[in-house]
């Protein structure tokens, strides 16, 4: 196995007391001193920090860069504002979903932000289908990415530089913060406002600690992370998205704006594109759905869930699952047939075994925090 | 008060009867305990039988039965609130209590000292 990498703030997480495990080809907190329940719940009253510099960032630079990139992604990007980002995917020829990703319009080029897992295929997929249209590629390696986030990022970010305050939902800007240039968005994956903040490895760990000498700040590690964008409905790339679902199946037909929609100005263009199209039109075999064991149990990934408490055969499964620390319960997702994914309906969970009884829930299962 | 491997801790009482739990150590290594399944009262159980469940934030995990017998009781209080466990493992959140039909296996577990380098390991 190859040695795991390290971000720019390795040293700062060991100082924390973080236990650490590989992610991603990374060594990366797993949780700090708090432990995951307390660190989840920690962030969606107050706020927390995450290093999320393992996430592949990529500046897309070159005339038409929009047009280009949209060839990609079956989201408008082109219709973009400038200083605006918006969550996108990228498809494959059978409609599956090859990564989810952020673009950001700054202005001169296209800011695009990947997960860590996938992010050499994104880009040999990038460098593939838009340098022959005369769009560099860049993956940059020295900048790092902190999020920060829950109902106290603004006033905490706010003591670094007042403009955060202005910035809205899937706002962009660059806001120098302890003497560097960063480049910030009002985003995140946690259900929770917050902002992420690309800064220069260099300055990254001083940032990262002034923002933590804040008392409303404590550092969050990757089990809360999974576990606050669980409770927020949010999609694990290769849990609950992967290259065999699509983009209606997963629920995130919202993400395909109009414009690229049959009928629209620039309809399809996109890998797999039939197969998307009509997904709108005809409802998909299977939709991703919230589900609410009603148990104490957690039902977690690869649970089997059926459409009755004995017999029967299996009718979906469970994608991503755990204790909901927010909600106070198990929470999960996972894929059903459209036929029973209405919120109410009740399935069974088979776990251990036993078939424990598991109801479709709609997402998110915490209200967004999201500044609109 | 005797050690397992499996990191349980176990008490025989004046009654002979042994109440079992797991360590500190182990409640540490879980993390936050969201979910607990205990045997039956009443259950025969041999040694080495999953008889418990129990659910962290990380993942579930099983535990062991440390020696044959009944079970004569259960701590239906960690059931309720699972987060005991991770407040007083080697104390009020015990996980049940087992008539022991044959003791000797009890000499191979070990001792506070002696599970004290087992985990330092």
């Amino acid at each position: 196995m190859a040695e795991l990498k390290r971000t720019p703030l390795y040293d700062l997480h060991l100082d924390l007391g973080a236990k650490m495990v590989g992610f991603a080809g990374y060594d990366m907190p797993v949780q700090y001193r708090l432990g995951v329940m307390k660190e989840h719940l920690h962030c969606r009253a107050k706020a927390g920090l995450f290093d999320v510099s393992h996430m592949g960032q990529v500046i897309l630079r070159g005339d038409g860069v929009a047009e280009a990139l949209e060839s990609l992604v079956p989201v408008d990007v082109a219709g973009l504002g400038e200083g605006r980002q918006r969550y996108a995917f990228f498809t494959n020829e059978q409609g599956g979903i090859e990564d989810d990703l952020m673009i950001a319009n700054r202005g001169d080029h296209l800011f695009v932000v990947v997960n860590a897992a996938c992010k050499e295929a994104d880009v040999a997929r990038m460098r593939a289908a838009l340098e022959p249209r005369g769009i560099r590629v860049k993956l940059l390696e020295n900048r790092a990415l902190i999020a920060l986030q829950g109902p106290g990022a603004e006033d905490v970010l706010a003591a670094h530089h007042p403009m955060v305050r202005d910035m809205a939902f899937m706002d962009v800007a660059t806001v120098p913060l302890g003497g560097a240039e960063c480049w910030v968005s009002r985003s995140g994956y946690t259900g929770e406002d917050g902002f992420e903040i690309s800064v220069p490895n260099a300055a990254a760990e001083s940032l990262a600690r002034a923002l933590l000498a804040d008392d409303a700040v404590e550092p969050i590690g990757l089990g809360a992370r999974d576990s606050l964008r669980l409770e927020g409905g949010l999609c694990l790339y290769g849990n609950d998205i992967d290259s065999g679902t699509t983009p209606v199946a997963a629920g995130l037909g919202w993400a395909i704006q109009k414009v690229r929609r049959a009928g629209g100005a620039r309809e399809g263009g996109f890998p797999g594109a039939a197969r998307v199209l009509a997904e709108f039109a005809d409802a998909p075999a299977m939709r991703r759905v919230g589900l609410r064991p009603e148990g104490r149990a957690p039902m977690r990934e690869g649970v089997g869930l059926f459409d009755a408490a004995e017999g029967g055969a299996q009718v979906g499964h469970v994608t991503s699952g755990g204790f909901g620390p927010s909600v106070g319960a198990p929470v999960a997702m996972g894929y059903v047939p459209s036929g029973l994914a209405a919120p109410g309906t009740s399935l069974w969970g088979e776990v251990r075994g036993k078939r424990l009884p598991v109801t479709v829930a709609a997402l998110p299962f915490v209200p967004a925090g999201f500044k609109r | 008060m005797k050690f397992t491997e499996e990191h349980e801790w176990l008490d025989v009482g004046d009654d002979g009867i042994v109440t079992v739990g797991i360590t500190g150590h182990a409640a540490e290594q879980l993390g936050d305990v969201v979910f607990v399944e205990l045997p039956e009262v009443g259950a025969e159980v041999s040694k080495d039988d999953e008889i418990v469940v129990i659910e962290s934030v990380k993942a579930a995990s099983d535990i062991l039965a440390p020696l044959d017998g009944e079970i004569v009781e259960v701590n239906d209080a960690i059931v309720d609130e699972p987060g005991k466990v991770n407040e007083d493992p080697e104390g009020d959140a015990w996980f049940f209590k087992l008539k022991v039909d044959d003791m000797s296996p009890m000499d191979d577990y070990m001792d506070a000292a002696a599970y004290k380098d087992f985990i330092a390991d």
